[in-house]
């Protein structure tokens, strides 16, 4: 479903480049489950915002179910997120000023699903969620456990085909973590591609195949087909892939 | 994508930020209630002043002494070498298309009944006054045809007049002496009220050569001509002018003038009184929509993440530059309304309080005021919303 190649996302700091993603390519079929792990600054966030059609690579090719996103106008990509592409962030990104139900309701809004039809399928994601009897809570009244099971109700009830998180757990306690895991990973039982950022090896090890970044390149992808991993040795630029960059950030 | 859905995320969106939203559109709201209520007062005066003149008929033509030349007076500068006669008014009486023309003398003098005596004005007309003007007896006629000429010795009198002088006594076929002479009452009018602090109800209306004669004038203040129809009027002007000049040998030593001109020019002048007092009033629009300006703007930056969300939701940039556009436009909209109920509040509790206050809104004014405040709308929210449109989406998420 997923394929990269050779992408490149280059930020221009004054006179420094910096080098978010250099030279990564990856691929990804319908219905996997992967974890990206690394140090900060390793540009696992980036890698997420460009296979999100939220960001472009700055060179290479990215083809999401086999259209070129590079390509795609801001509509198209756009008119892709709101129907194929999930998110969930760490700060759970919940508008602040609407009810739980509200905040599930925000994305089908857009999709001009009517008025009843989209109370409905809220009010069935958010029980999807367990959270029911919180429907008509603001986020200010929620634990940050339900601030992200209620932005996971908003990311699944489009129904996407792609789920991405980015330290989705990153703000949550132990038992809040797991039942949010708990959560992704039965929408990824009925079918999903998870994709999920995290900091925490636990979590990580719960996924069939875990992408190991550093310094914007993938060190290691434990679930890479063999051919692909040849290719992508093959391309990997002169230079050590261990060698020390000015977008490395201290840890 | 339905519009109202849209606009119920706007709504929401506002609604959060109720006394940020409520202090901002009140800019606006103020701006046009001081818009409606000017041109109210301006539209009032000119219908009043039209009121005024029109209840004393319409179609009418003043004739006065002197030509009006670049400045002065009539009969002042412009000097008079052939008189304004009495003649002269029954001459015009043949013209076709005239309904009736009335001679006007006019002075002040003492009337008499009894013990009591009483200062008053005093005009001179015939019989054809009361048609003309549009006056109403109330008991007994008014002057007889015939009288104007021949220095008759009938009279009228204003109803404030005959209560004061005969109180609750009937005044019908008594004797009363104006300006020493005697007269025979003959009729009342009925109350008409006042005209630019002339108290009508409180005059004498007696035959014209009398008046003339008592006064010691030798020439007619005016000559009113009433034309059949507002269509006559042009051609009658013209008979007038014809006939007067060859009366006078040669020499157009009056002047002409119609009411619907006076109206007309009366009308210009309180217009644009009105559009010049309003447009400084409209100025204080621009101040509202630079309050709009300054919100939105805020609300942009402070709801970064949230256009962040939006655009990860899959909503367009275009649709994220609509909302803002469209939350300014409600702003400025809903304090255009707020401004017009103010504005008919105000009104009312004004009227109420002044109960002469001539105040009379012109539908085009409130539709004035509704396309102002969107104009507004749409100015001070094009760069806040294409801000918002232009925020990096990634940026955007980041602001926290
Ligand atoms: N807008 C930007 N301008 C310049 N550099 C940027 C920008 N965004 C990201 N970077 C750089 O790109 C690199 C990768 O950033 P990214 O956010 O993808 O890292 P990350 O792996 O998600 O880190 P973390 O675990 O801390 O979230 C970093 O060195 C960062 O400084
Ligand atoms: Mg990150």
């Amino acid at each position: 479903m997923i394929q990269l190649e050779g992408v490149w996302r280059t930020y221009r700091v004054g006179d420094s480049v910096v080098h978010a993603l250099r030279h990564v390519s990856l691929a990804i079929r319908r219905g996997e489950h992967v974890a990206v792990i690394g140090p900060s600054g390793s540009g696992k966030s980036t890698l997420l915002h460009v296979l999100g059609c939220l960001d472009r690579p700055t060179a290479g090719r990215y083809t999401f179910a086999g259209r070129e996103v590079g390509t795609l106008s801001d509509e198209e990509r756009s008119a892709l997120r709101q129907k194929s592409i999930g998110f969930v962030f760490q700060f759970f990104h919940l508008l602040p000023r609407l009810t739980a139900v509200g905040n599930v309701e925000l994305p089908m809004l857009f999709a001009g699903v009517p008025a009843q039809e989209r109370r409905q399928r809220a009010l069935a994601a958010l029980a999807a969620v367990g959270l029911a009897p919180r429907a008509g809570h603001r986020p200010d009244q929620l634990s940050g456990g339900e601030c992200q099971r209620v932005a996971i109700a908003r990311a699944a009830v489009m129904s996407p085909e792609l789920l991405l998180a980015d330290e989705p757990t990153g703000n949550l306690d132990r038992a809040a973590a797991a039942e949010v895991m708990e959560l992704l990973e039965a929408m990824h039982a009925r079918g999903l591609t998870l994709v999920v950022v995290t900091h925490d090896p636990a979590i990580a090890k719960r996924a069939r195949r875990v992408i190991q970044m550093c310094d914007g390149e993938i060190l290691e992808d434990s679930g890479a087909l063999a051919d692909e991993g040849g290719r992508r040795g093959a391309e990997r630029p002169e230079g050590a892939p261990s060698a020390p960059s000015q977008s490395g950030v201290g840890e | 994508m339905a519009p109202l859905e849209i606009l119920g995320f706007v709504l929401a969106a506002l609604e959060g930020q109720r006394l940020r939203s409520a202090l901002s559109a009140l800019g606006v709201a103020i701006a046009v209630t001081a818009v409606i209520l000017l041109t109210s007062l301006g539209e009032g005066t000119r219908q009043y002043i039209v009121a005024q003149f029109t209840q004393f008929g319409t179609n009418l033509i003043a004739v006065s002494p002197g030509k009006v030349k670049t400045f002065g007076v009539p009969g002042v500068l412009g000097g008079t070498t052939h008189k304004l006669t009495i003649a002269d008014a029954v001459a015009l009486r043949q013209l076709p298309g005239v309904e009736a023309v009335v001679p006007v003398a006019f002075g002040q003098a003492a009337v008499e009944a009894g013990q009591r005596s009483r200062s008053v004005f005093v005009y001179g007309v015939n019989h054809e006054a009361a048609t003309a003007w549009r006056f109403r007896v109330a008991q007994g006629d008014f002057l007889p045809p015939g009288e104007a000429s021949r220095q008759g010795a009938s009279a009228v009198l204003g109803p404030k007049l005959a209560r004061e002088l005969f109180g609750a006594t009937a005044p019908l076929g008594r004797r009363v002496r104006i300006g020493g002479r005697s007269f025979l009452a003959i009729g009342v009018m009925e109350a008409k009220g006042q005209l630019l602090g002339f108290d009508l109800d409180d005059s004498a209306y007696i035959p014209v050569a009398s008046a003339m004669d008592m006064f010691n004038q030798s020439e007619l203040m005016e000559i009113d001509v009433m034309a059949r129809s507002a269509e006559a009027i042009p051609s009658v002007m013209r008979a007038i002018r014809q006939t007067l000049v060859a009366r006078h040998r040669g020499e157009e030593d009056f002047t002409v003038t119609s009411q619907t001109e006076m109206l007309d020019t009366f009308g210009r002048v309180i217009g644009i009184i009105t559009v010049a007092v309003s447009a400084i009033a409209g100025i204080s629009l621009l101040v509202g929509g630079m309050g709009i300006l300054t919100v939105m703007w805020i609300s942009v930056h402070q709801r970064t993440a949230e256009v962040g969300l939006l655009r990860a939701l899959g909503v367009t940039r275009a649709t994220v530059g609509r909302l803002f556009l469209l939350e300014a436009v409600t702003l400025a909209m809903a304090g255009g309304v707020a401004g017009l109920a103010l504005a008919f509040a105000t009104g009312a509790a004004l009227r109420a309080a002044l109960p002469g206050l001539p105040l009379h809104t012109p539908p085009g004014s409130v539709a004035a005021g509704l396309l102002m405040s969107l104009v507004v709308g749409v100015v001070s929210g094009l760069l806040p919303a294409r801000r918002a449109a232009e925020l990096d989406p990634i940026d955007a998420l980041r602001a926290e």
